[in-house]
């Protein structure tokens, strides 16, 4: 442990590295280190109250905060693309208060931080993927009250959460949960891997990467250490299926990949294209085409 | 003689200086009908609280013979094997359905829910153990997919019963199952729940105001009055021959009514 | 051709400096001074010190000047400021039984010591608006009187003598619990309770405070005193040993005064509800005093059925920060989960009209997504 707590101003901002002071940050550390030691348990922590709202990603902030040091490179997502005016905030937010050298490119990111997609490139050992997190209690919409929940974690008691997925089959025929889809991390805790589209749970299990989730309002940090086993919930008779679409990106031609639905004109007119960007641009560069490109 | 089942020693509880329950004690043999009967305020249903675990006693024990064989003080157990017991081996059948019933899950997720909490995992025989359980207490199999806001009352005690019974529970508890119902459906429904009862072996504790279902259901009786037990003993015994005064009230009301 | 939307910066820079001109307004209308707001707006610039913890007239009044008078805008700058300032330590408790008073009512006796002192109140105006103000129009002077140096202590104090009232619990000198620097962990006690409450939203605490004399948790409760004037702060500093004034602040203190049956071996006796705000802000108090109070249902033994007695409930939601936080994040893009749930929405849609006696005409093909099994990497290796 490191006594020594000092803070060092950024560049005249006023503010330390990365705006948080660094006893805030050695506390986020502590809970960050609990969080890796027992995989997809919500630590409690002591959220800040920062200069963007909640809601709005200070959860992991919070954590890229902590993590940042002078030499990483950052790389924020939202909804799979750098360009996005939430993900262009926070990484302007980190460019002013830290200083640190900002990418699009996944593969050259030290730290993600990402809301609502995992990039499609594999990722890598070393890099940390930050989640940021609206709601990371998989039981509050079956059941509202945080002193049952927390009692139905430490006891493992899950059936709850398989009669929601009974539910979908009987109703509709298979399971309904399109985003958020609620997973078991090594075994034991039942985690919500944030809104991300199911299309992207494959991507947690057993990745190289070290895996952050943080909820800043509801004042939790949770985990998935590198090599992790992470398991969609399903029944053995209806396992677990992630979507697929019928086209390629218009854009790169790029298939297997999650695509956002583009509404071109008032007739009905739309196309399909990568929702990540960065993932797309490569692939241009390296010469593929799509069939609106 | 094998060891009871359950043995209640005790059991006191007050709120404010009214005593719910004054040291009560019975025990319950496997397979055995306990009828807790009483007018309204006897202490009956807390009774039945306690021994649920759902309200602390003041004073008091239950003990419970375990599927090991080991026999348990409840308070002992912890939360874990507390919650294990009870959506096991223990079931509990509410006067108000929507207090055992998830309101919004249909009757098959009703059913089934204790079997995904034991750990089954597949869809097909727990929906083919639901229809099984649906059938016994005879509801058409062409409900599962509804939720019990659309069952009558007499339906949605049937459901509580096979919701109940699904994980073949030894000890069932019943809070006023028939209350409220039409007299041609509760006894439609108390003929379902002897026949359970008799086909299963279980051991049930009936809390009711009503003497004829005591009579209709239970091996032994224990009457209520003002927290205390005032007369227990074999129903046929108790209800052909009272023995203390206000037992005798009871039984010539219900013959007078 | 289909290019992708670029130039987020740009346009965040544009609505930034668009923002700051439509703040001030027309500038041939002279700019508005934070002295004026802090003055003339008192009221709001308390309302802003409370709910942002932190008292701070001119930074409160600043605050409401860039945040173009919207409380919660205001509220979050001031927080966001008082996040990144160190904690030195707590003062002594603040004494409010000598409190310097502008107002003191009582509803509960008529006459007590130190009298009933209305001060500055809207109670018993007329709410007629006043056209001279548009004009500028000067106030009459107040009428001056020599202060009373009487004693004027706390309702509650004269009550719990008798024993009537549950007496303040003692001061055992416990560490003092602060919910900005750890997480709350649910059953919180009655001070983060309060904490929680003094932050929480006005209108909030109002409504929830509402709905307990409306028969939603009825505690029966009697203004017992309500007080607004300046108490002295004093800090001990670690290297002195002794307290030293740091000044005073505006309070105001609402003592709620309730019935309570008694239980076991605990005789009836008035219990107590207490709201405590910064500056004058008597409704706030008082609807924080009559939530505290229904906060209490579980440990006076009370049935706990109402949202007003649920602590979770209450606690959860009563942060005007994480509710227009949240709430407002619904702006921000959701376009990937949106996708996920269009692609399910057509996928039910064709199978409903697959269902249908009549077949309908169906979405095109295309546009129906397929799903398949995803053989995991760990399963394959297995």
């Amino acid at each position: 442990m490191n006594p020594q707590v000092t803070d060092t101003d950024t560049g005249g901002t006023g503010y330390n590295f990365a705006y948080l002071d660094e006893g805030t940050k050695r506390m986020i550390r502590r809970a960050i280190l609990k969080a890796i030691a027992i995989p997809g348990y919500q630590v409690p922590f002591a959220a800040r109250e920062m200069p963007m709202p909640y809601g709005w990603g200070t959860g992991g902030v919070q954590l890229t905060a902590a993590i940042l040091g002078a030499s990483d490179v950052l790389k924020v997502i939202d909804q799979g693309a750098d360009d996005t005016t939430n993900a262009v905030s926070i990484r302007r937010f980190f460019t002013a208060t830290a200083g640190v050298a900002t990418t699009t490119r996944t593969a050259r990111a030290t730290v993600i931080q990402t809301r609502h997609r995992i990039p499609e490139a594999p990722l890598a050992e070393g890099q940390v993927l930050v989640y940021q997190v609206p709601i990371p209690e998989p039981l509050r919409f079956l059941e509202p009250r945080e002193t049952e929940t927390r009692e139905l974690h430490a006891l493992g008691e899950y059936g709850l959460m398989h009669v929601k997925l009974y539910e979908d089959i009987a109703r509709h025929g298979h399971i309904a949960t399109t985003y958020a889809y609620p997973v078991e991390v090594a075994g034991r805790y039942v985690m919500d891997p944030s809104p991300t589209p199911k299309f992207d749970n494959p991507k947690m299990d057993d990745c190289p990467a070290l895996q952050l989730f943080g909820a800043g309002r509801e004042k939790r940090i949770y985990a998935i250490p590198p090599y992790t086993r992470v398991r969609s919930l399903d029944f053995e008779d209806h396992p677990f299926r992630v979507q697929s679409f019928a086209h390629p990106c218009a854009l790169c031609g790029a298939q297997g990949v999650y695509l956002d639905e583009v509404v071109l004109d008032d007739a009905g007119g739309r196309m399909f294209v990568c929702s990540d960007t960065d993932h797309c641009e490569t692939r241009r560069a390296d010469g593929h085409t799509g069939e609106a490109a | 003689m094998t060891e009871p089942l359950l043995t209640v020693d005790g059991l006191t509880k007050s709120y404010g200086r009214r005593r719910a329950c004054d040291r009560i004690g019975f025990t319950l043999d496997p397979g055995e009908v306990l009828a807790v009967v009483g007018e309204s305020g006897s202490g009956k249903s807390t009774l039945l609280s306690l021994v649920a675990g759902e309200v602390a006693a003041d004073a008091g024990s239950v003990a419970y013979r375990m599927r090991d064989g080991a026999t348990r003080d409840l308070a002992a157990l912890s939360a874990a094997e507390r919650r294990a017991l009870m959506r096991t081996d223990w079931g509990f059948v509410r006067q108000d359905s929507t207090q055992g019933l998830r309101m919004a899950v249909s009757a098959g997720g009703n059913v089934g829910e204790r079997l995904m909490g034991i750990g089954e995992r597949h869809y097909g025989r727990i929906r083919a153990t639901a229809l099984d359980w649906l059938a016994r207490v005879e509801i058409a199999p062409d409900r599962i997919d509804d939720p019990p806001t659309r069952f009558s009352g007499g339906m949605r005690q049937r459901l509580q019963i096979a919701r109940n019974l699904v994980t073949a529970p030894r000890l069932v508890l019943m809070d006023e199952p028939t209350s409220g119902l039409d007299v041609s459906v509760q006894a439609r429904l108390l003929d379902t729940i002897r026949g359970l009862v008799a086909e299963l072996g279980l051991a049930v504790i009936i809390v009711t105001h009503d003497l004829a279902v005591a009579r209709l259901l239970s091996h032994r009786v224990l009457v209520m009055r003002g927290g205390r037990v005032i007369e227990t003993g074999l129903t046929d015994q108790v209800l052909d021959d009272p023995q203390a005064a206000y037992t005798q009230l009871l039984v010539s009301s219900v013959l007078a009514a | 051709m289909y290019v992708a939307v670029k130039g987020g910066e740009a346009a965040i820079d544009n609505a930034h400096r668009l923002l700051a001109e439509t703040r001030r307004g027309d500038p041939s209308v002279p700019d508005l001074g934070v002295a004026q707001i802090r003055e003339q707006m008192r009221l709001l610039v308390d309302r802003v010190m409370t709910e942002g913890s932190l008292y701070d007239p001119d930074l409160a009044a600043l605050a409401l000047k860039q945040a173009r008078g919207d409380v919660v805008e205001a509220v979050f700058l001031v927080r966001a400021y008082r996040t990144t300032l160190p904690r030195l330590g707590a003062t002594e408790a603040l004494d409010t039984g000598a409190m310097t008073l502008a107002r003191r009512i009582s509803a509960t006796f008529k006459d007590l010591p130190g009298g009933q002192v209305l001060g500055p109140t809207f109670d018993y105006t007329h709410r007629l608006v006043d056209f001279s103000l548009a004009e500028g129009a000067a106030p009459a002077p107040a009428a001056e009187a020599e202060p009373d140096e009487a004693a004027c202590p706390r309702v509650t104090d004269l009550l719990g003598q008798a024993g009537l009232l549950e007496p303040s619990p003692p001061d055992v000198g416990a560490p003092i619990g602060d919910l900005t620097r750890e997480p709350v962990d649910y059953p919180a006690d009655r001070a983060l309770r309060l904490q929680a409450l003094a932050r929480g939203d006005e209108g909030f605490l109002l409504a929830l405070g509402y709905s307990t004399q409306r028969g939603y948790g009825r505690t029966h409760p009697f203004v017992g005193e309500i007080r607004v004037g300046a108490v002295a702060l004093a800090f001990t500093p670690e290297e002195l040993g002794f307290p030293v004034s740091l000044g005073t602040v505006e309070m105001t203190e609402c003592q709620m005064i309730n019935q309570f049956q008694g239980h076991g071996a605990v005789p009836p006796q008035f219990t107590r509800g207490y709201g405590l705000v910064f500056g004058q802000g008597e409704r706030k108090a008082m609807a924080m005093a009559l939530v505290d109070r229904s906060l209490r249902a579980a440990e006076l033994g009370e049935a706990v059925v109402v949202p007003a007695q649920d602590q979770e409930f209450v606690l959860a939601h009563c942060d005007s920060l994480q509710a227009t936080g949240f709430v407002e994040h619904m702006k921000l893009p959701h376009y990937v989960d949106f996708q996920a749930e269009l692609d399910l929405v057509r996928r039910l849609r064709a199978e409903h009209a697959a269902r249908a006696a009549v077949p309908e005409e169906a979405e095109p093909q295309e546009s129906q997504p397929q799903e398949f099994e995803e053989p995991t990497r760990r399963e394959a290796a297995e």
